[in-house]
């Protein structure tokens, strides 16, 4: 069980329409690889996060699957075309069933 | 290398001259044009005139993220960017919970972290009633021991680094302001003795690097002038926060010497001076450093 998970999310406010904006998001995780072992010699059970999706009202920006020898504290950006005002929806699914969701409102003018 | 050439120019008044003819425009930079803005609101004062204990000594004194490379000074100046918030929204959550004995958080006396925004700028303090001086840390733990009925944090660990780091970005931007005077004299000058004092087999005082050798390569890296005013930092070797103790145990330890323990009575006297060399400069931690 991750302790201390906390997403963050940086989406600029506002945009003209079809421009495209960076999106920056980082949660905080441990990312147990499942490769380590503890000093008793017992392996550390593996502990990620293994999913990360995007959405902009409700259509796919990114899914992402994420593996083992991801680091610590996950960090993605990549670039949205903002075709309207809407609503950003990130998703992060942990190993252990786990799901945090953050949201981001952004106007377009 | 511009970063190299900059301090190296900016700082060895003499030796300008010559090298002038190969550095050229760099020198400008240094403090000149440079300046850091952490989240495009907070202004840190990176350089500034020394505090009148170190007239003579220095000319100017810089913040250690003047000594870094332009990609590490970025990550500095966006909180989103800096991965020691992290570890200060960690403490967030631990200043809100209740613990020990009393049935009290860091919240029941302090409301809430931006409430110690003056904390980080004048400690370490003489504390009237314990008749020592008191950092952060130790602060830190008296509240959890005498107010709390808490079991303390250990001096360098997880949790105080963190807790450490909280208390020092609510206060960031603040202009460091440790007194030297009156009761805490006497251990001011312990530590200043400390400072020029020579350790280890290769006899070495703080002062010989950070003082007479600042801006110049201590192998692959840049001396700074030892400020601790952007402690605790983020370091890149370790990817984790680092405290003032665990800096000054590090450095003593690279002169082969014995050192002192993190949290003994000899490193809060030394921390308390080199925050003074500090007086004028900003709070920054947690800051990024190599």
């Amino acid at each position: 069980m991750a302790e201390n998970v906390t997403p963050r999310v940086r989406v600029p406010r506002e945009a003209s329409a079809g421009e495209t904006v960076s999106i920056r998001t980082l949660i905080s995780h441990p990312m147990e690889s499942g490769q380590r072992r503890d000093s008793d010699g017992n392996v550390i059970p593996r502990s990620i996060i293994n999913r990360f999706v995007c959405t902009f009202n409700g259509e796919t920006v990114v899914d992402v699957t994420i593996e083992p020898s991801v680091s610590t504290n996950p960090y993605f950006q990549f670039d949205a075309v903002v075709p309207e005002s809407g609503t950003f929806t990130f998703i992060w699914y942990d190993d252990d069933g786990s799901v945090y969701e953050e949201t981001a409102d952004i106007a377009v003018n | 290398m511009v970063t190299i050439k900059k301090n190296r120019l900016g700082l060895m008044g003499g030796a300008a001259v010559a090298a002038l003819a190969f550095a050229g425009t760099a020198m400008a930079d240094i403090g000149d044009n440079e300046s850091l803005v952490v989240n495009g609101e907070i202004e840190m004062v990176i350089e500034t005139d020394p505090p009148e204990h170190l007239q003579g000594v220095f000319d100017r004194i810089y913040s250690g993220w003047v000594f870094r490379s332009d990609e590490t000074q970025a990550m500095q100046a966006d909180d989103f960017e800096n991965p020691g918030m992290i570890f200060a929204d960690q403490a967030r959550e631990a200043f809100d919970t209740v613990m020990g004995s009393e049935g009290n958080s860091c919240a029941t006396c302090h409301e809430n972290p931006e409430s110690l925004a003056d904390v980080r700028s004048t400690y370490p303090v003489w504390d009237e009633e314990h008749g020592t001086v008191q950092t952060v840390e130790l602060q830190v733990n008296e509240c959890m021991t005498e107010r709390m009925g808490a079991e303390p944090y250990g001096y360098d660990s997880q949790e105080m680094r963190n807790m450490s780091a909280l208390i020092s970005s609510v206060g960031r931007g603040r202009i460091i302001n440790v007194a030297m005077d009156g009761p805490a004299q006497e251990t001011w000058e312990q530590g200043r003795e400390i400072y020029y004092t020579r350790y280890g087999l290769l006899e070495l005082s703080c002062a010989n690097c950070h003082e007479q050798n600042y801006g110049n390569n201590i192998r692959a890296d840049h001396l700074s002038q030892g400020q601790i005013n952007a402690f605790p930092a983020y370091r890149l070797r370790n990817a984790q926060l680092n405290s003032v103790h665990g800096r000054f145990r590090g450095c003593i330890r690279d002169t082969r010497a014995e050192t002192f323990a993190v949290g003994s009575p000899e490193f809060v006297a030394l921390e308390l001076y080199v925050a003074t060399r500090g007086n004028g400069l900003t709070v920054e931690g947690p800051s990024i450093r190599n």
